[in-house]
């Protein structure tokens, strides 16, 4: 043991020190064992080629397994674009520490894998000291994707593909409205199924998949609920939002302006995951415990709020990772684990597979909070010389375990209530929730920055891509183009003017270079410019948008360059900026969740309409080489993209949209406010 | 009660009432879980199946239109024998999905495309896609790759 060794073991290790956590042998194959999961942004190849170069393998002579809470190591959340950051280092680790012990893969392979599976598997990975590094030899080619052979096949991949012996499918009833209680519920003859019920809580099991859907279907027709929750005016979000009563998060104070000569109001509505395929868990009780299959982002919390919620020991719930559709933040995975716990809880012995309907996956997943904020600046000779900046929110996070809280849905049906508290904001240290971002990158003088996230909400809202980024990062970089226009000045001109960070001024000059910034575009066409460095210790990211509009806003083209360190698999970390920017395309020209004072009245996709391939602009992304440290590039573009938009609709209509999101009607509605 | 119906060539035979969805019936019935449930509305495309060489939504097909019709392709259907349909090939080569949830359908819908326009340009490959959707935001990579399947020697 050297002290040296110990002092430079990745925090990730620290926490998961046994080597038999991260790696063993079966069949001549080396499985590495991770705490991050796959949730569609092709994290275990990028993992898979870091761990190889480690080890000195050849990425095929491995295998990634999806995360397991018995068997694996805890990684925390898959969340936040760190995963590489995080998981990178202990891998490396991992590797360098085997190398060590086993003199490395001098010989052939066999031999090789060989002495690493004579390894003990209680090594502690504290106390050897790792070999130095060995050379990249998969990190930083375009590996495929590991996963999409089976997705492109049309192979079994999800959740809701899984058959063990003994299935049963199980569905659940969700309340009429947010807050409703069930009143009553005729005694109805279902063949094929049980149901299940707790409370307000409702579900049936069934050995068919094609009883269960008809059995709920008739149950949620026999079934009459109380009225439940008021909810907001959705045309009057921003005045609810600001009514209060809030919790403060004060962010800067440095005596800003008071009275400042420019100031402008922006907003965003509620948005919602949308992943194509509906949340779906499967659980099973046995003598020995519980066990959890789940899409989960963090499989480690879940177990834990599960036990919690349910009164087991930590040690009696275990959970895994199996894959589902697209996930971007913290959808109803979680709960949809927990509704297959109370349904199999039902069942000993059989493992129960429930999924989401579409419709409950469009209103009962937790939502993107609804978001306003108001800037204020002053320009003294054509620099900005003060800031102030308010904004208004729900809270950014309800996951497993937050505010002490089990905070899974079925829970607060139960006839013995876990009920779930108001959410709220990951801390400052992990970017915040509410004030992501509302620092802006730019040198602007004495700053006043607050959040305010009000704490009495009918509606479940929680972390989605970016979370308070996306409107924050719209807001400033809509004010930016607004302030440059006063000043007389070239939006990316002004923009420069105001960085004193090479690394974010060389994303802006070169997303602007790239995009012909400058250059003549026909009537009715636009190019707007937005930046953020995304949690301002995070990727730095450029997009210029181009649009076109006529009874519509029509995205044509995005040109994103990104700086995210070395780049670890650039055509994943392509095709994540590629996405992020094109989601964030739809979310900024199309959606809004809709609600009448009772209810979210969008429940299906073509009241919740998302972008389709016809409007899918053409996005070309550039990457800046270097080899500082790796940071997460799925998040980066999607407040950027939004003020880029919004940008080139003012260039192209002399007119500023400040709500999201840019429909036709809201183009019209800013027109006439600007006449 | 019985139902015959035919898949990726093959006759089968089912036990399930005729109105039971075909998207149903593949995945519980008969082990094909390549086509995907999304949202039981025919609205989204990722339980897109072959139903007479047309696509349609399996989800709101039901079992007795099935067995009226000449025969059902599904995904897995189309690279039988092991050999992966050009749309497939090209969309691997494009690494052109994330999450591929919805790529099961996509793959039918294009392969439906490809057989009556052999040489879609992207406008028309855009155009046959409007009824699938895509989160992920992986569009522009699977409108170049049905391009590219359809170029393909």
């Amino acid at each position: 043991m050297t002290s040296s060794a110990v002092a430079t073991v990745p925090l990730h290790i620290t926490g998961n020190p046994r080597l038999g956590t991260w790696l063993s042998v079966a069949d001549g194959v080396v499985v590495v064992h991770v705490g991050k999961v796959e949730l569609g942004q092709g994290i275990l190849t990028a993992l898979a080629q870091i761990v190889a170069d480690a080890l000195g393998l050849p990425v095929a002579a491995l295998r990634m397994r999806a995360a397991h809470t018995a068997d694996g190591p805890d990684e925390g959340l898959t969340a936040g674009s760190l995963s590489v950051l995080q998981a990178g280092p202990a891998l490396r680790h991992v590797g360098a520490v085997v190398r060590t012990l086993t003199g490395g893969p001098a010989g052939d392979l066999t031999d090789y894998v060989a002495r690493i599976a004579a390894l003990d598997p209680a090594t502690d990975l504290c106390e050897v000291a790792p070999a130095a590094a060995g050379p990249a030899v998969a990190v930083g080619l375009s590996e495929d994707r590991l996963d999409l052979p089976d997705k492109v096949l049309g192979r079994p991949r999800y959740l809701a593909d899984l058959r063990p012996e003994g299935l049963l499918h199980g569905r659940v009833l969700r309340p009429a409205a947010p807050g409703a209680s069930l009143v009553s519920l005729a005694d109805l003859d279902l063949p094929g199924v049980q149901v299940v019920r707790d409370g307000s809580f409702v579900g049936v099991v069934g050995e068919r998949e094609a009883d269960v859907d008809v059995a709920i279907a008739r149950l949620a027709a026999a079934a009459t609920w109380s009225e439940g929750h008021e909810l907001p005016d959705e045309d009057d979000l921003s005045a609810w939002l600001r009514a209060g009563p809030h919790d403060e998060i004060p962010v800067l104070d440095e005596d800003g302006p008071s009275a400042p000569g420019h100031v402008a109001t922006y907003s965003k509505p509620f948005l919602v995951h949308a992943s194509i395929a509906p949340s779906a868990g499967m659980a099973r009780w046995t003598d020995d415990g519980l066990h959890v299959w789940s899409h989960s982002q963090g499989i480690h919390g879940l177990g834990l709020a599960v036990a919690a919620a349910l009164g087991l020991e930590p040690d009696a719930v275990t959970v895994e990772h199996v894959e589902n559709a697209g996930c971007y933040g913290h959808n109803a995975a979680d709960d949809a684990a927990f509704d297959a716990v109370l349904l199999a809880r039902a069942v000993p012995g059989r493992p129960v597979l429930s999924r989401w309907s579409r419709t409950d996956e469009l209103t009962w997943g937790p939502l993107s909070s609804a978001m306003t904020a108001t800037i204020g600046a002053d320009l003294v000779d054509g620099r900005i010389n003060g800031w102030s900046y308010d904004v208004w929110s729900l809270g950014h996070t309800a996951r497993p375990g937050y505010s002490g809280a089990p905070g899974l849905l079925a829970g607060a049906h139960l006839a013995d209530p876990v009920t779930l508290p108001p959410p709220t904001d990951p801390p400052p240290v992990a970017g915040g929730g509410t004030t992501r971002n509302a620092i802006p990158g730019y040198e602007v003088g004495p700053r006043h920055i607050a959040g305010h996230r009000r704490t009495n909400t009918p509606l479940r809202t929680s972390a989605m891509r970016a979370l308070g980024a996306y409107l924050n990062v719209f807001a400033i970089e809509s004010f930016m183009d607004e302030l440059a226009l006063a000043a007389g000045a070239d939006p990316v001109d002004f923009r420069l003017a105001h960085l004193d960070d090479d690394r974010a001024a060389h994303v802006v000059r070169r997303a602007a270079e790239l995009a012909g910034w400058g250059g003549t575009l026909p009537d009715d066409t636009g190019r707007g410019l937005g930046f953020a460095r995304y949690k301002d210790k995070g990727a730095w990211c450029a997009v210029v948008a181009e649009v076109a509009v006529d009874h519509a806003v029509h995205v044509r083209r995005l040109t994103v360059v990104a700086d995210i360190g070395l780049v670890v698999n650039p055509d994943g970390a392509r095709n994540q900026l590629e996405g992020g920017a094109t989601q964030a395309t739809s979310w900024t020209t199309t959606e809004r969740v809709r609600l009448d004072r009772r209810r979210i009245t969008s429940d299906d996709w073509e009241t919740y309409p998302i972008l389709r391939f016809a409007d899918a602009p053409l996005v070309e992304v550039e990457l800046v080489e270097g080899d500082a440290p790796s940071l997460g590039a799925g998040e980066a573009a999607q407040g950027p993209t939004a003020a880029a938009i919004a940008n080139a609709v003012h260039d192209a209509l002399g007119v500023r949209v400040r709500d999201l999101p840019l429909t036709a009607d809201a183009v019209v509605r800013a027109i006439e406010a600007a006449e | 009660m019985s139902q015959r119906l035919t898949v990726n060539g093959r006759p089968r035979e089912v036990e399930a009432s005729e109105d039971t969805p075909l998207l149903t019936v593949l995945r519980d019935e008969l082990g094909l879980v390549g086509s995907r449930f999304g949202c039981g509305q025919g609205l989204c495309g990722a339980c897109l199946v072959l139903l007479d060489g047309v696509a349609v939504p399996s989800c709101q097909t039901p079992l007795s239109q099935a067995a009226a019709s000449a025969g059902v392709v599904t995904v897995e259907g189309l690279s039988e024998g092991g050999t992966p349909h050009p749309v497939q090939t090209a969309l691997l080569e494009g690494q052109a999905a994330q999450c591929g949830f919805c790529i099961s359908g996509i793959v039918v819908r294009a392969a439906a495309l490809l057989a009556t326009n052999p040489s879609p340009t992207g406008d028309e490959v855009a155009e046959a896609l409007e009824r699938n959707l895509c989160r992920c935001g992986v569009q522009r990579r699977i409108i170049d790759a049905v391009v590219a399947a359809g170029s393909a020697p």
